[in-house]
């Protein structure tokens, strides 16, 4: 019975997944530039407004979408105008957005919710989705699904395999020594915000055009932002990982407890496992609770994912102990493991650079 | 003299930024910019009823503000302060439980203040023990507490707090009258929270102003590694501003069980946590600045209940107007400072400095 749901299982994680991954590569896009965008919690929910309002108007989906990506955009260039041109704290304009943003998308879309909107329809892939368990899962989606695939590719290609991907990580590494080579810092801060915010703002269409589609208060992608925000750490500031990360992240929310012991078998890749073992226990925690007590709303168990996030963190930071690592030197096994959660944060991040 | 005319520009530039956005905002929405305005005018300072209401919105605001004084001051971002006010309204309410068959209520309420405090207190420890040991950033640690803290209070109302008979989202079963803080008749608001905000507000600036916890606060804020060499431990003082934090965050929570609400609801904290981030940001961290802040911010929240009734509009036009209000006031600053600069610079061409 399991090896009959395996394929709708992993289906569902990947489409659940897609608007998580395309923020928190947004995301890391930003932040390997240098710039921290924190308002990603608002700005999904706002651009997710903007987008069903526009495709709700328009009837145009690809309306929705441009909607969404520049509203995205906007609110991240907000972030980094402010930080990079006015000197002020990104941190405390991140988190005033946050909380603008949010309340914007509910005053904007009163309107606008519990109405039937447009909605994307799957377009599966003619040919690919032939092959045998990977066809269902990969090529039988809708297109922002795919673009959430294919970003994550085309992203760590960028980053690290192309000329601009290596200003950009100089960008948010060491500025001044990039400025001295002839690259103006600030502008390119701008820009890559900019890019991750348009990815941020697609991922709010993707929550209210195919994900949970339709606008209302609330609207289901709440916390999200803070959840992508952490991938980014959890990733290493790394988008394939941070990728798995928001992968890892979907499957649990998409399996019950019964599913669950299919991971304790063994067949997961090593790397994935280590944070699929710890999500998982807590996610058995709070089901045998709901067991217990099944007068318990949903809601309390809606919280889970935020003690796992900062388990995560903890976990992160302690792979990144020099005591640690030192206790691991001669444990080729566990070093291997927290090889796998150390990545560092680019060594700028969150100090704009002041021109002299 | 000067100053006071630059001040005062800036204030008006700063008004008229928020006027220009809000009045965008609404004619997108499709609503009355004037109309929404003076209902949220009318609906906060038309009446004495109104005026109280803004009042009890004032109190926990203004404490949680004061809280975050101290945080701020070292550079902490906690923004685990809503967390904080919910659990000091549970520790509130899980005493206030034992009092329910007692004689001894004022005695009960009493305490009641300090297990609020405590409730508070500990959250802030949990997040603060997780920044200073655990290497987790405040911001994520606080986050994910205040969603647990949500979680516990929904917890404790549908399960072991539940109401005789049905649970529901409306609470916990009310106390009786005699666990209520003392209500002024007429205004249905409490004395004791007033004392307790002014006690807080004159012990919170003398503490910052005058002690030597401080002064070592904001030498740790400024430069912790020059605050370290100078035999200072930042991880000492970041729990202790953390403590202080989450006390007065916890008072807030359990001052609005004992003083407003009566039971435990789920939306406790009304988000008066995170508006207060707001606040302390608007005030320029100045002390004597937050209770001003917290009235106006008080008045907005309580006047926008009125819009979705009279015009249809959603009630969350006051967090936009607040938002709008802190980013307008940090952006006309930093145009300020940057004509400054170059105003100085100006002064300066042909003096040679490095």
């Amino acid at each position: 019975m399991i090896e009959l749901n395996l394929t709708t299982l992993f289906a569902g994680v990947v489409a659940g997944a897609a608007p998580i991954v395309l923020a928190a590569t947004g995301e890391t896009i930003t932040e390997k530039a240098g710039l921290i965008n924190l308002s990603l919690d608002g700005s999904i929910l706002l651009s997710a407004m903007a987008a069903f309002a526009v495709a709700y108007e328009t009837h145009s989906l690809t309306m929705g979408f441009a909607a969404g990506a520049a509203v995205g955009a906007l609110v991240a260039a907000t972030v980094a105008v402010f930080s990079i041109y006015l000197g002020q704290n990104q941190v405390a304009v991140g988190f005033v957005l946050t909380l603008m943003t949010r309340d914007l998308a509910y005053f904007i879309g009163n309107p606008y919710s519990r109405l039937q909107g447009p909605q994307v329809s799957p377009l599966a892939i003619p040919g690919l989705n032939e092959i045998p368990f990977f066809g269902d899962v990969f090529f039988t989606h809708n297109i922002p699904i795919y673009f959430s695939l294919f970003i994550i590719g085309f992203s760590w290609w960028y980053i690290y395999r192309t000329p601009l991907g290596l200003k950009l990580r100089s960008v948010g590494e060491h500025p001044r020594a990039s400025y001295a080579r002839g690259i103006n810092p600030q502008r390119l801060q701008l820009l890559y915000a900019i890019c991750g915010g348009l990815l941020v703002g697609l991922a709010g269409a993707t929550f209210s055009l195919a994900t949970k589609p339709g606008w209302g208060r609330p609207q289901g992608a709440e916390g999200t932002g803070w959840i992508c925000l952490a991938l980014v750490i959890f990733g290493g500031w790394h988008p394939v990982k941070a990728a798995a990360g928001a992968y890892l992240f979907s499957f649990l929310q998409v399996i019950g407890i019964c599913l669950a012991l299919v991971i304790f078998g063994g067949w997961h890749p090593v790397k994935a496992a280590a944070g699929a073992y710890l999500f998982s226990f807590l996610q058995v925690i709070g089901i045998s609770l709901q067991e217990w007590l099944p007068s318990v709303p949903s809601q309390v168990f809606q919280v889970a994912p935020f003690p796992l996030m900062i388990f995560t963190l903890l976990i992160m930071s302690f792979a990144q102990k020099e005591s640690v690592l030192r206790w691991a030197e001669d444990k080729a096994r566990i070093k291997s493991l927290l090889g796998f959660f150390s990545g560092m944060a680019p060594a700028s991040l969150g100090k704009p650079y002041r021109p002299d | 003299m000067k100053s006071y005319i630059l001040e005062f520009r800036q204030l008006l530039l700063t008004l008229a930024a928020v006027f220009a956005f809000t009045s965008l905002v609404m004619l997108i929405a499709g609503a009355p910019p004037f109309a929404a305005y003076y209902h949220i005018i009318k609906g906060s300072l038309g009446s004495w009823n109104k005026f109280s209401h803004v009042i009890k919105a004032w109190i926990p605001l203004t404490l949680c503000g004061c809280g975050l004084l101290f945080t701020f001051r070292i550079g902490l971002w906690n923004i685990g302060v809503e967390g904080q006010v919910m659990m000091g309204a549970v520790f509130t309410t899980a005493l206030l439980r034992f009092g329910v068959e007692s004689n001894a209520t004022v005695a009960f309420l009493g305490i009641s203040l300090l297990a609020g405090m405590l409730g508070g207190a500990i959250w802030a420890l949990i997040a603060g023990f997780l920044k200073t040991r655990g290497g987790v950033n405040e911001i994520f640690a606080g986050l994910g507490l205040n969603f647990v803290a949500q979680g516990i209070i929904l917890w404790l109302i549908f399960g072991p707090w539940r109401r005789p008979g049905v649970a529901s989202m409306s609470g916990t079963e009310t106390f009786p009258v005699s666990l209520w803080m003392p209500l002024l008749e007429a205004q249905r608001l409490s004395p004791v929270a007033l004392v307790t905000v002014m006690v807080a507000l004159v012990i919170s600036g003398l503490l910052l102003r005058y002690t030597r916890v401080g002064l070592n606060l904001k030498a740790i804020g400024g430069n912790p590694n020059a605050a370290y060499l100078f035999g200072l431990k930042p991880g000492r003082f970041m729990l202790l501003a953390m403590i202080f934090a989450g006390g007065f965050a916890g008072l807030a929570g359990s001052l609005q069980v004992s003083g407003v609400y009566h039971r435990l609801i789920p939306a406790i904290s009304s988000n008066y946590g995170y508006l207060a981030l707001l606040v302390v940001m608007l005030s320029n961290y100045n002390i004597w600045l937050v209770p001003p802040v917290a009235f106006f911010f008080a008045c907005l929240n309580v006047g926008s209940i009125q819009l979705p009734m009279v015009l249809q509009l959603d009630s969350s036009l006051s967090g936009v107007i607040q938002g709008a209000l802190v980013l307008a006031t940090l952006g006309v600053h930093a145009w300020r400072q940057r004509w400054a600069e170059i105003g100085e610079r100006e002064k300066n061409t042909g003096v040679k400095r490095d």
